[in-house]
C-alpha cells in the first residue's frame, strides 16, 4: 500500500522527480564555539539562508553552548547580528521570527559537568516541544584541543548516544591533526564516541560548486578523459594563493604554516580529485575508494631540498598597501620557523600518471586571491612551422578555475589574423554566469544540509586524512631540520626558490 | 543602452548583436541557452524583465517576439542590449508588424545560438498545440502558464489533449513549495493515509495538486473551494489523525501533526522571476508534471464543493482562513 509507512520509501518522492527539492529532517544543530568567527561569519549565516531557501524543517533548532552568561534571546541577538551581516539571502522577517523560535543558548565551560546535564535537558525539550525528533548535530567549531574534553562530555552526559530511528553526528573543522600521530589520535577520541559514520570533516573546498564541477567535466564528457593521462599531460600545478597575511590568526598559524594548513587538506584532496579514476557510482563510497588509491600511490621526490620549497612574506607591499612582514606580525616570535609559502612536487605512481609531476602551492600575502587546478598539456612532438612562427606559443592547458571567478579556461594555440603565420596563446572561458559566485549556495549551506540529511560524499573520512599525513610528514620533517624559511616579497608570487624548483625540471609556474 | 533598429531583418540584427559584444570586450561569458519569448505589448516588458534577471544564474539570448499584427507593410524593427542594466545575457526585442507576425519562425530561427537548448516561454496566452507551433518546434522545453488564463478550466483541458514532451505549465512549478513541504512531513513515521483534502481558490494549481496526491498516495483527494490565497491548506488524513498544512496569508504556513506540536515553515508564494529561474535551472523534461497532466482527470477541475467554502474543521484546524481574501 503506498500510503504506508516504509522507512526510507516516501510516496511523494521518486527519483524521475527531480525537482523536488530535499529538506532536512526534524533536528538541531548545537554549535560550540559560537562566538567564534566561523561561527558568526559562516555557520550561523548559512544556517538562516538553508532556512531562507525552505530546506530546513519547521522542527529546527539551534542550540548555542558558549562560556557567556547568556539568555536565549542574547544569543538570538547574536545570531541575528551575525545573520544581518553576513546571510547571503535577504533577510525576512518571518523567516527570522519562526527560526529564532528553536534558538536555545546554553552556558557554560566544557569542564562543566552540570552545563552538560543542562545541554541534555535542553535538547529533550527540544525534542518535545519542538519535534526535533531525538535528531542531533554537535559542531565542534573550537579549537581541536579540546575535542577530547567535549566527546568525553558529550558521551558522560549520554548525548553522543542515539536511540533507535534517531540520529547523534558530530562536526568538525580543519586542522584534522598536525601530524599522522596527532590526526590518528583525534581520529580515535572522535570514534571512541561516535561510529565513523557519524563524523563529518568539513573541507569547505569539496563543497564548492567548480570542485563538484570537476568530477562532472572529467566523467560526463568523451573530450578530455582521453588527454587525462602521461601520454598528453605534461605536468599539474594546484595552486591556493592569498593576498591577506595571517592577521589576528597568529595563535593559531604559529607551528601550523601553510603546509598544514592549505596543502593537507584542500591541495591534497583537490589532486585526489583530479588525478582519481572514475568512480563506479558517486555515492561516497565509490568516489572516497578512487581518492585513496591516489593517495596510497603518491610518491615523494628522493631530494626534499631541490623539489620542495618554502618562505615567509617579508614587509612590503601588497596590491598597493604598505604591509608588515610575517615576523613582524603581532605574537609572532621573530625567531620563528613557520612557512607562510609551500610548494612541493609529487608524483603518483601508476599508470595513468607515471612520470607526471602535480606541484601544489599555498601562500599568504601572494599578489592575488586565486585557487586553481591547471592541467598543462605536452607540447605537440611535432610543429610543422618555422620556429619563429610558434615562438609565442606555449603549452596547453585546462585551467579549472575554483575561485574566485569560477569557471573552466582552456588555453590553445591560434592564429593571429593577417598575411604572416604567427601562432600564439588565446583563451577561451567558461562561466556558468553569476550563478557559481552570487546565487550558488555557500559550500556551508550545502555542507550542513548535507550532514542533516546523512549524505556523506563530500567529507573525507579519516583513512584519507591519515594517508595525507602520511604524504606530507617527512617533508614537514624535513623543513623543521632546516631552520628558517627564506623570505619572499609580499604582493609577488613567492620565493625565488619555488621558481628554482620548477627551473630544475625545466618548466616554470602559471601567473594564475 | 538599447540599439534600435528600424525596419530590418533577422541577419541585420545578428550583426548588430554581434558588434555590439565586441564593443562590450567581447564578454567571456558563454551563453548556455535562447530563451525565446513570445508575449503581446501589454505583457512582454514584465517577462522579459523576469527573465532577464534570471539570466543571472543562466547566461542565454533572450528573444522577445512581440506580434503586432495589422494591415500595412510587414517590417521587422527590433530592440537590442547586450550585457547592461536590465541583464548579464543578450536581450532583444522584436516587434512584428502587420502580415509578419504571422511569420516569428522566420526571424527567430536565423538568431538561435548554435547547439544550445532553446525554451519558449509564453507568458500569457499560448497556441493550443505548443509542440506544432512554429516557435514550439524550434523549443526542447516550452512553459505557458495557465494561471494567467481567463478560463483556466478549458486551458487545462487543452493543455491535457495537446500534451507533448518537454512542455511545462507555471501552474505546476508554483507547487513545487508544497510539494517539497508535503513530502518532508512524509520522512518522518505516520500512519497509513486514507485521503487527503486540498482546500484553494480555484486555480489550475489546485487540480494538479489533487492528481498528483491521489496518483502518488493512491488515496481519494478531494479539492474544497476557498478564498485563499492560492492552496492554503493541505490535510492528508491518516488512520491516527491529520497532518495539516496551513497557509494562510501566503507566506508562512504551520504543520499540525494529529492536532498538536504546530510548527511554523516558510512557504511563500513566488514570482515570475523565480518559477522562471527555477524551470530554466532543468531542461530536460519534467516527467513528474508529464504523468501528473496524463492522469488528470477533466471532469473534475473544479471545486468538489461549489463555492460552498466551508471547510472542514475536524483536524484542528483554524477556520478563519476561509475568511481572509487572497
Ligand atoms: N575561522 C575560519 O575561517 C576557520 C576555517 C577553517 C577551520 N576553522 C576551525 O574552526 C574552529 C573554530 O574556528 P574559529 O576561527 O571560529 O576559532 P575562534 O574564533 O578562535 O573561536 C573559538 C571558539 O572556541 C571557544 N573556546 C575556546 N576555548 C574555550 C574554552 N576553554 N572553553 C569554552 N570555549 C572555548 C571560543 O569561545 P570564547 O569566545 O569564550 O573564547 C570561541 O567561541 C577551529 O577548529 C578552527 O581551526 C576555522
Amino acid at each position: 500500500m503506498p500510503s504506508t509507512y516504509t522507512p526510507g520509501h516516501n510516496p511523494l518522492r521518486s527519483s524521475a522527480d527531480k525537482r523536488l527539492p530535499r529538506i532536512a529532517g526534524p533536528c538541531s544543530v548545537v554549535i560550540f564555539g559560537v562566538t567564534g568567527d566561523l561561527s558568526k561569519r559562516k555557520l550561523m549565516p548559512a544556517i538562516y539562508d538553508l532556512a531562507n531557501r525552505g530546506l530546513l524543517p519547521p522542527s529546527f533548532a539551534l542550540v548555542g553552548f558558549a562560556r557567556r552568561d547568556w539568555e536565549d534571546q542574547d544569543f538570538a541577538k547574536e545570531v541575528h547580528d551575525a545573520v544581518r551581516e553576513h546571510a547571503r539571502t535577504k533577510f525576512d522577517e518571518d523567516v527570522w521570527a519562526q527560526l529564532s523560535k528553536g534558538i536555545r543558548f546554553v552556558a557554560g565551560e566544557f569542564t562543566d559537568d552540570a552545563a552538560f546535564a543542562k545541554l541534555a535537558s535542553t535538547l529533550h525539550e527540544l525534542d518535545e516541544q519542538r519535534g526535533t525528533g531525538g535528531n542531533h548535530a554537535f559542531y565542534l567549531s573550537i579549537p581541536p584541543r579540546f575535542f577530547s574534553v567535549v566527546t568525553e562530555q558529550l558521551k558522560r552526559s549520554g548525548l553522543s548516544h542515539s536511540v533507535e530511528g534517531a540520529w547523534r553526528r558530530v562536526v568538525v573543522e580543519k586542522p584534522f591533526g598536525h601530524d599522522l600521530e596527532s590526526a590518528r589520535e583525534l581520529n580515535e577520541i572522535l570514534g571512541q564516541v561516535f561510529p565513523s559514520g557519524s563524523i563529518f570533516r568539513i573541507d569547505h573546498y569539496l563543497g564548492k560548486e567548480t570542485v563538484q564541477n570537476l568530477l562532472a567535466l572529467r566523467f560526463s564528457n568523451t573530450m578530455f578523459e582521453p588527454l587525462w593521462n602521461c601520454n598528453y599531460v605534461d605536468h599539474v600545478q594546484i595552486t591556493m594563493a592569498e593576498d591577506i597575511g595571517i592577521g589576528s590568526r597568529a595563535g593559531y598559524y604559529d607551528g601550523i604554516g601553510a603546509a598544514r594548513d592549505v596543502i593537507q587538506n584542500h591541495l591534497l584532496q583537490l589532486m585526489a580529485l583530479t588525478a582519481m579514476d572514475e568512480p563506479t557510482s558517486f555515492d561516497a563510497r565509490s568516489v572516497r575508494l578512487e581518492k585513496e588509491k591516489v593517495l596510497a600511490a603518491v610518491e615523494l621526490p628522493a631530494d626534499l631540498d631541490a623539489h620542495t620549497a618554502r618562505g615567509q612574506y617579508l614587509p612590503g607591499w601588497q596590491g598597493g598597501i604598505p604591509v608588515k612582514g610575517f615576523l613582524q606580525e603581532d605574537n609572532i616570535p621573530a625567531d620563528s620557523i613557520t612557512e607562510t609559502y609551500a610548494a612541493i612536487k609529487l608524483e603518483v605512481a601508476n599508470r595513468r600518471w607515471a612520470g607526471v609531476p602535480f606541484y601544489l602551492r599555498t601562500g599568504k600575502r601572494l599578489a592575488r586571491r586565486v585557487s586553481e587546478i591547471a592541467v598543462v598539456f605536452k607540447r605537440a612532438p611535432h610543429l610543422p612551422f618555422q620556429a619563429t612562427d610558434t615562438q609565442e606559443l606555449t603549452s596547453n592547458a585546462l585551467v579549472i578555475r575554483v575561485q574566485p571567478d569560477e569557471g573552466v579556461t582552456i588555453k590553445f594555440g591560434s592564429k593571429v589574423p593577417g598575411t604572416q603565420m604567427e601562432v600564439r596563446d588565446v583563451t577561451m572561458d567558461f562561466a556558468y554566469g553569476d550563478s557559481f559566485t552570487e546565487n550558488s549556495p555557500e559550500a556551508y549551506e550545502r555542507l550542513i544540509l548535507d550532514v542533516l540529511l546523512g549524505e556523506a560524499p563530500l567529507f573525507p573520512r579519516h583513512e584519507e586524512v591519515e594517508m595525507s599525513w602520511e604524504i606530507l610528514d617527512p617533508i614537514l620533517d624535513h623543513w623543521a631540520s632546516r631552520g628558517q624559511p627564506p623570505g619572499y616579497d609580499s604582493g609577488g608570487w613567492g620565493p625565488i626558490q619555488a621558481d628554482d624548483m620548477l627551473a630544475r625540471d625545466g618548466r616554470s609556474w602559471r601567473r594564475p | 543602452m538599447t540599439l534600435r533598429l528600424e525596419s530590418t531583418n533577422a541577419s541585420d540584427i545578428a550583426s548588430a548583436i554581434s558588434a555590439e559584444r565586441h564593443r562590450k570586450g567581447a564578454t567571456a561569458t558563454g551563453m548556455v541557452m535562447t530563451l525565446v519569448i513570445v508575449a503581446d505589448e501589454e505583457y512582454q516588458a514584465d517577462a522579459t524583465q523576469a527573465a532577464a534577471s534570471s539570466a543571472g544564474d543562466h547566461p542565454c539570448r533572450i528573444l522577445t517576439v512581440i506580434p503586432r499584427p495589422g494591415r500595412g507593410e510587414p517590417q521587422l524593427d527590433a530592440g537590442i542590449s547586450v550585457g547592461d542594466s536590465e541583464g548579464p545575457g543578450e536581450l532583444v526585442r522584436l516587434r512584428l508588424r502587420n502580415s509578419l507576425a504571422e511569420h516569428p519562425a522566420s526571424v527567430v530561427l536565423p538568431l538561435l545560438l548554435s547547439d544550445t537548448p532553446v525554451v519558449a516561454w509564453w507568458p500569457a496566452g499560448h497556441p493550443a498545440d505548443l509542440a506544432t507551433d512554429p516557435i514550439g518546434r524550434l523549443a526542447s522545453r516550452r512553459i505557458v502558464d495557465t494561471t494567467s488564463t481567463d478560463a483556466f478550466v478549458s486551458a487545462l483541458i487543452e493543455r491535457k489533449a495537446h500534451l507533448a514532451t518537454g512542455d511545462t505549465d507555471l501552474s505546476w512549478t508554483r507547487l513545487t513549495p508544497w510539494r517539497a513541504a508535503l513530502a518532508a512531513t512524509l520522512d518522518q513515521p505516520y500512519e497509513p493515509i486514507t485521503e487527503a483534502v486540498v482546500y484553494s481558490e480555484a486555480i489550475p494549481a489546485a487540480p494538479l495538486m489533487r492528481t498528483w496526491l491521489e496518483w502518488r498516495l493512491g488515496v481519494p483527494v478531494t479539492y474544497l473551494d476557498s478564498e485563499g490565497p492560492a492552496i492554503n491548506q493541505i490535510i492528508l488524513r491518516t488512520t491516527g489523525g491529520a497532518i495539516t498544512i496551513t497557509r494562510p496569508t501566503g507566506h508562512m504556513a504551520t504543520v499540525e501533526r494529529n492536532g498538536i506540536a504546530v510548527k511554523e515553515l516558510f512557504l511563500p508564494r513566488r514570482s515570475v522571476k523565480d518559477l522562471i529561474s527555477e524551470e530554466l535551472s532543468r531542461l530536460d523534461p519534467d516527467d513528474t508534471y508529464e504523468e501528473t497532466m496524463s492522469r488528470l482527470d477533466i471532469t473534475r477541475l473544479e471545486p468538489d464543493n461549489d463555492g460552498a467554502a466551508d471547510q472542514d474543521d475536524t483536524a484542528g484546524e483554524q477556520t478563519e482562513n476561509t475568511t481572509e481574501g487572497p
